[in-house]
């Protein structure tokens, strides 16, 4: 069972030379929700005494992330990762605790804070809806101050990277759901912000335009030094983007440390697959580790990570094996049952 | 926020953002066109006004002081200071706050009220056309009631349209910040609604209503939205001088209420629907 990261001490000082860019420091984020019964009683009753309940949204969050750094932000829906982009970028103010971003007070919104940093939320978008993408463009560049040259320069680049063409011409209406995604990320971008909070940028999207708006933000990383913090459903934008990630669950923080690392924090056991050259009866593979699957010749144990060299050589040795696999249980399949199983609760 | 823009920054921004909202309000020509069109109210007011002096009026103590020549010339003016004093940023805004739309504006270095502006200003040179051919028309069909302001009247009536839209425009982003807190702000729209439609001239000339009220108007925004830039454009008597000093007064006064309105609303945004 995992504990929450304790939150104080404060977070550990990076051994990096350089500064973190992102700092959360015990934040904090409740709601006042007005309650409110079904039925004509519970209407007049909402009307005459209105009552309120205090919903925690995020409870003592703290973090670090360096320059250049792509996280992963994960949990389950509500589980405060969307309150906690808001924090950050300043949308909403903390109930508690700070967080400071390119060195500003996010919530004071200043004028260097609001060019350092960008949001993508998923299907929410900035574009005009009946403009051709280039008109959106054309406001954000004066908007932030850029020159007509050097904006021309930026979209063709992201124009580029992210392979948009005609599109950007025509109505953003008459574009697909990925077309848009990634006239989304160009306007996002426009300003070269320093971070990206990006908040299920692949939402909707099919599986080719997944992949090339994932491609496009390790590109984006690479030539900008952009930092990243991510969020989303899909543990193939997670894997293939975040070397470190966040796992948040009712508000709490649970896990801070590498995606590798995840693995081993959730399940301290790894999946032995062998191929035998005939059935065995169940029973005969108790004393190496959890049987979790039997198929005729082919069997699957579950491990403990500990013992696993020592299991493997009796295996090797006791029973007649034709293959034998070592492998980690896949991320999603882990986190999957982490959340429908409260393991973190 | 911390959003003070250099002059020329803020120039170009002003000429993109006009340029792209005109765009956009070309999109929807023919809607504003309609919108243009179903703003005839003053015009039906004409009606039944010249039905009452036709009828004697003034003789029974109408008060207008107004020949029937002056009354149309009034009610034109009446339209077209309408049409270019709309404002709908309560409900624009509205919209942009509960679908989320908010949080990306409100993300960049920009105040997003001068989204709204640029929007209202874009949407009133759409309009211009449209309301140039209904004037044409009006005199066609009320060749009496011709006669052009001279140049000074018209540049006063102009500047005189600019400051009710921007008391208009200020009083409703006043409303509009209440999203912040109440999410239906636009009910309360409609309570202000009532005495703008009676105060400003829009349905009848100030000068119908008992001193009293004519009194009591004079110290609310709204005879000055409609009624002044009405008489200033029908070339009749009115007060210059105190008109635009109360306009810059109401200016002077809601322009920090609004900022004022604006650090506290956000303060408690919560970015729904974001």
């Amino acid at each position: 069972m995992l504990v929450p990261v304790p939150s104080a001490p404060l977070p550990p000082v990076p051994q990096t030379p350089s500064e973190p860019i992102v700092v959360a420091r015990g934040l904090c984020k409740t709601f006042r929700v007005a309650e409110k019964q079904p039925g004509l009683g519970g209407t007049l009753r909402h009307f005459l005494r209105r009552r309120h309940r205090d919903v925690p949204a995020v409870t003592d969050v703290s973090f670090t992330i360096q320059p250049g750094e792509i996280v992963g932000f994960l949990g389950p829906n509500g589980a405060g990762k969307t309150t906690t982009l808001k924090m950050l970028t300043g949308l909403i103010h903390p109930t508690a605790g700070s967080a400071t971003v390119a060195g500003h007070t996010p919530h004071r919104r200043q004028r260097g804070f609001l060019e350092a940093i960008t949001l993508v939320m998923g299907q929410k978008q900035q574009l005009i809806w009946d403009l051709p993408p280039l008109d959106s463009l054309r406001v954000n560049a004066a908007v932030y101050g850029l020159d007509d040259t050097e904006a021309r320069r930026r979209i063709d680049e992201l124009a580029e990277m992210l392979e948009l063409g005609e599109e950007l011409t025509r109505p953003v209406r008459k574009l697909s759901l990925g077309q848009r995604m990634k006239a989304e990320l160009m306007a996002a971008l426009l300003h070269r912000p320093a971070v990206l909070f990006l908040d299920e940028p692949s939402l909707g999207l099919d599986v080719n335009a997944q992949a090339r708006v994932r491609q496009f933000l390790v590109d984006y990383n690479r030539r900008t030094g952009a930092t990243v913090l991510l969020t989303s459903h899909y543990m193939a934008d997670i894997t293939a983007l975040c070397p470190r990630v966040l796992l948040i669950h009712g508000g709490r923080l649970f896990y801070d440390g590498r995606l590798a690392g995840l693995s081993e924090r959730l399940a301290p056991w790894r999946q032995v697959r062998l191929e035998l050259a005939q059935p065995l009866p169940a029973e005969t593979f108790h004393s190496y580790g959890e049987l979790e699957s039997l198929d005729g010749a082919e069997v699957r144990l579950l491990i403990p990570r500990q013992r696993l060299t020592e299991v493997v050589a009796r295996l090797l040795n006791e029973l007649p094996v034709l293959d034998l696999e070592v492998s980690d249980p896949p991320i999603e399949e882990l986190i999957g049952r982490l959340f429908r199983q409260g393991v973190v609760a | 926020m911390s959003t003070r823009l250099s002059l020329a920054r803020g120039l170009r921004i002003a000429r993109v953002l006009l340029s792209t909202q005109y765009a956009y309000m070309l999109e929807y020509r023919a809607e504003i066109a309609l919108w243009a069109l179903s703003g005839v109210l003053p015009f039906i007011m004409l009606g039944v006004w010249s039905a009452a002096l036709a009828a004697g009026g003034d003789d029974a103590g109408l008060g207008l002081g107004l020949s029937q020549a002056e009354l149309a010339r009034y009610f034109l003016g009446a339209f077209i200071a309408r049409q270019f004093t709309v404002v709908w940023v309560v409900w624009a805004f509205e919209e942009d706050s509960l679908a989320g739309r908010l949080s990306p504006y409100l993300l960049q270095p920009l105040q997003p009220l001068w989204r709204y502006v640029a929007a209202h200003l874009a949407e009133q040179a759409t309009r211009l056309p449209f309301v140039a051919v209904i004037a044409a028309l009006f005199f066609l069909l009320q060749p009496a009631a011709f006669a052009l302001p001279s140049p000074g009247r018209f540049l006063l009536a102009v500047l005189a349209i600019w400051l009710a839209f921007a008391i208009h425009f200020l009083l409703q982003s006043l409303i509009a910040i209440l999203c912040f807190w109440s999410e239906r702000a636009q009910a309360l729209e409609r309570l202000l609604f009532i005495p703008y439609l009676f105060l400003s001239g829009l349905v009848a000339p100030l000068a119908a209503f008992p001193p009293g009220v004519r009194q009591v108007a004079f110290f609310t925004p709204f005879p000055h939205m409609i009624g002044f830039p009405a008489q200033l454009l029908a070339g009749l008597e009115v007060s210059i001088a105190s008109s635009f000093a109360a306009m810059a007064g109401w200016i002077a006064l809601l322009l920090p209420l609004t900022a004022l309105a604006w650090r506290a609303g956000v303060r408690r945004y919560t970015a729904m629907g974001a």
